[in-house]
């Protein structure tokens, strides 16, 4: 479309066109190989053992077996998963949720001095959790939340508030106002406003919305790292370093644990790329 | 007519417009009236409360933090004033840190920013839709991975004895550039940074792609009929169309580059001999390894004078581009 964008087709056949086209796919080719290459040797690390790993690293695994998929899942992968999918999945809900009620107000509602509210919403996004990192860990402690699953659903939701926010209502503000004006007309109160309206028009942005928060959550590591050092309220990242530190000289099994801590996210990515996008290109340059 | 000026900078008070109808009904300037909107309020309490007690409130008692300094022992906190900021000019470390950060930022906007806008073209110039989303779909994949996972994974490849890299320099003849990437003092954070483009800049990519597809194609067919070829349409449409985008991509990687932590702690934690260490794992290894929370908050009051002047840079830059924040 750009570079190549097609050309008109002509009789004489440009020479240095076609190799030109030919390196550049040569060129995207050998770059995807070096993207993928390295995920698939790690999947199929899982699938071999020690002996096999210290051989040569390029060959294929000897057999098929899941044995090594199915001791990091009983040896604690479980447990990890299980964590990271209570607090990501109640960390999106409560970030959306908040998020979607303070885009609301701030695009559909007579609240005063918006330009306030949202200046001090969007200046949270220039803070970064690195920063505040040892003042929140004597507040957690303070606050008894030290090493729970709440402590990452509330850090996660605060952190991710700003940002969500910021799509939500931008897609808010492009939503025609003819339904919101004729219920207005008809009596129905803000809060009928909100859930009969805004929200079900907002669906869109609202997945795309939980999908990167999933992505997020899923994959966050440094206030996991630093509020939780119990196995049970572990989540995957975490878990893994500790499976690490663990089982370091069982290779293979530390293997099948990464993996088996990066496939559902790329799966989400795959399942649900359009949403995804979607809220890329709405929250450019975040 | 670019992409990113299609809502104006000043969209807040367009609700106004929906309550016009309905201020006829109901006189909008007496006291209730004013009640009732104070109770709209409501709306962003929770956002509000939750954004000023978690982010806003830890970075000001940061400095606080900072001012102090806390003994492990007997838990005694004593103000030392700025002294901790003192101690920051003459440790090595935090010199060793900032350095790194900058290269760090610098390597990554080489690849980040102006290697994946090239590949965003060149996949954008692909003729058939499904291999453009083929390429997009599959350079993102490190993206939506775990640092933690790619981490590991590079810490792995780059070992002398199991991993990837040393065993293709071998195939390839090339024994003697052989090393162990991650225990070499030398090529620790080269590695680091290098794991680091290898995952993110698909993401980039995606982004570029993005602004790509905004540009209008009449724009292209004209230059094509005018005669200019691939790299002429390049640099006078594709480039100047998407220079907010570069421009906005430039300081958030820089913005980024300054806050990384994940893949240093996990693949040497700063190691060997402090010689890959940033500053976001030096605040960690004095705040939570060495037990000095008041140096480690200088540190991190470090990281946020940075993020600020660059955050200043992004918020000036999209003010004056009207590229919606």
């Amino acid at each position: 479309m750009t570079m190549a964008a097609p050309l008109p087709r002509r009789r004489e056949a440009n020479v240095w066109a076609v190799i030109g086209r030919t390196f550049l796919l040569a060129f995207l080719i050998c770059l995807g190989v070096v993207v993928i290459y390295p995920l698939l040797w790690m999947a199929l690390n899982g699938f071999k053992n020690n002996a096999q790993i210290f051989g040569d690293p390029f060959a294929l695994p000897d057999g098929w077996s899941w044995e090594n998929y199915v001791q990091a899942w009983n040896q604690g992968v479980r447990d990890y998963v299980t964590t990271s999918v209570l607090v990501t999945l109640a960390s999106a809900a409560c970030t959306v949720l908040v998020s979607a009620w303070t885009a609301f107000g701030l695009t559909r509602t007579r609240m005063p001095a918006k330009p306030l509210v949202v200046g001090f919403v969007l200046g949270g996004l220039m803070l970064s959790p690195t920063v505040a990192v040892i003042p929140l860990v004597r507040m957690m402690q303070a606050l008894g939340l030290y090493n729970t699953e709440w402590a990452l659903i509330i850090l996660y939701t605060a952190f991710r508030i700003p940002f969500t926010t910021f799509l939500i209502r931008a897609y808010m503000l492009d939503l025609p106002g003819d339904l919101d004006e004729a219920a207005t007309m008809d009596g129905a109160s803000e809060g009928q406003r909100f859930w009969r309206i805004a929200l079900p028009l907002c669906r869109p942005i609202i997945v795309s919305c939980v999908i990167l928060h999933v992505l997020f959550a899923w994959n966050e590591y440094l206030f996991a790292m630093i509020f939780t050092s119990g196995a049970d309220v572990q989540t995957l990242p975490v878990g893994l370093t500790s499976i690490m530190a663990k089982h370091g000289t069982n290779y293979a099994e530390v293997f099948a644990a990464m993996t088996i801590s990066a496939l559902p996210i790329v799966i989400v990515f795959f399942a649900a790329q359009r949403y995804f996008i979607r809220g890329l290109a709405e929250g450019i340059g975040k | 007519m670019t992409p990113m000026t299609a809502a104006g900078p000043d969209r807040i008070g367009s609700g106004a417009t929906i309550h016009g109808a309905a201020g006829r009904r109901m006189p909008r300037h007496g006291l209730r009236a004013r009640l009732r909107d104070l109770l709209s309020f409501r709306w962003a309490a929770a956002a509000l409360i939750f954004i000023g007690w978690f982010v806003y409130y830890p970075i000001v008692d940061n400095f606080v933090v900072s001012t102090t300094e806390e003994d492990i022992f007997t838990g005694e906190v004593t103000h030392v004033g700025l002294a901790n900021y003192g101690r920051l000019l003459h440790d090595p470390v935090v010199w060793t840190s900032l350095w790194n950060n900058l290269l760090y930022a610098v390597i990554s906007v080489v690849f980040q920013v102006f290697g994946a806008f090239l590949l965003a073209a060149i996949i954008e110039g692909l003729r058939e839709e499904r291999w453009r989303r083929f390429w997009r779909a599959i350079y993102f994949v490190p993206s939506a991975i775990s640092i933690t996972v790619t981490g590991l994974l590079f810490y792995f490849i780059y070992q002398p004895d199991i991993g990837l890299l040393d065993a293709a320099l071998t195939r390839l003849g090339l024994d003697q550039l052989a090393r162990p990437w991650l225990g070499d003092e030398g090529t620790a954070i080269y590695a680091i940074i290098a794991m680091s483009q290898w995952q993110g800049f698909g993401y980039s990519t995606l982004l570029f792609a993005i602004a790509i597809q905004k540009i209008p194609r009449e724009l292209y067919d004209a230059a094509v009929i005018d005669g200019a070829g691939p790299l002429r349409r390049l640099w006078n449409i594709t480039f100047p169309l998407t220079r907010e985008m570069t421009g906005l991509m430039v300081i958030v990687t820089v913005t980024g580059a300054f806050q990384v932590f994940n893949e240093v702690m996990v693949m040497t934690a700063g190691g060997p001999n402090n010689s890959s260490q940033v500053l976001g794992t030096w605040l960690y290894q004095q705040g939570f390894i060495e037990n000095n929370f008041g140096y480690g908050a200088a540190i991190a009051a470090v990281i946020f004078l940075v993020t600020l002047v660059t955050g200043a840079a992004q918020l000036w830059y999209t003010r004056r581009r009207r590229v919606r924040l």
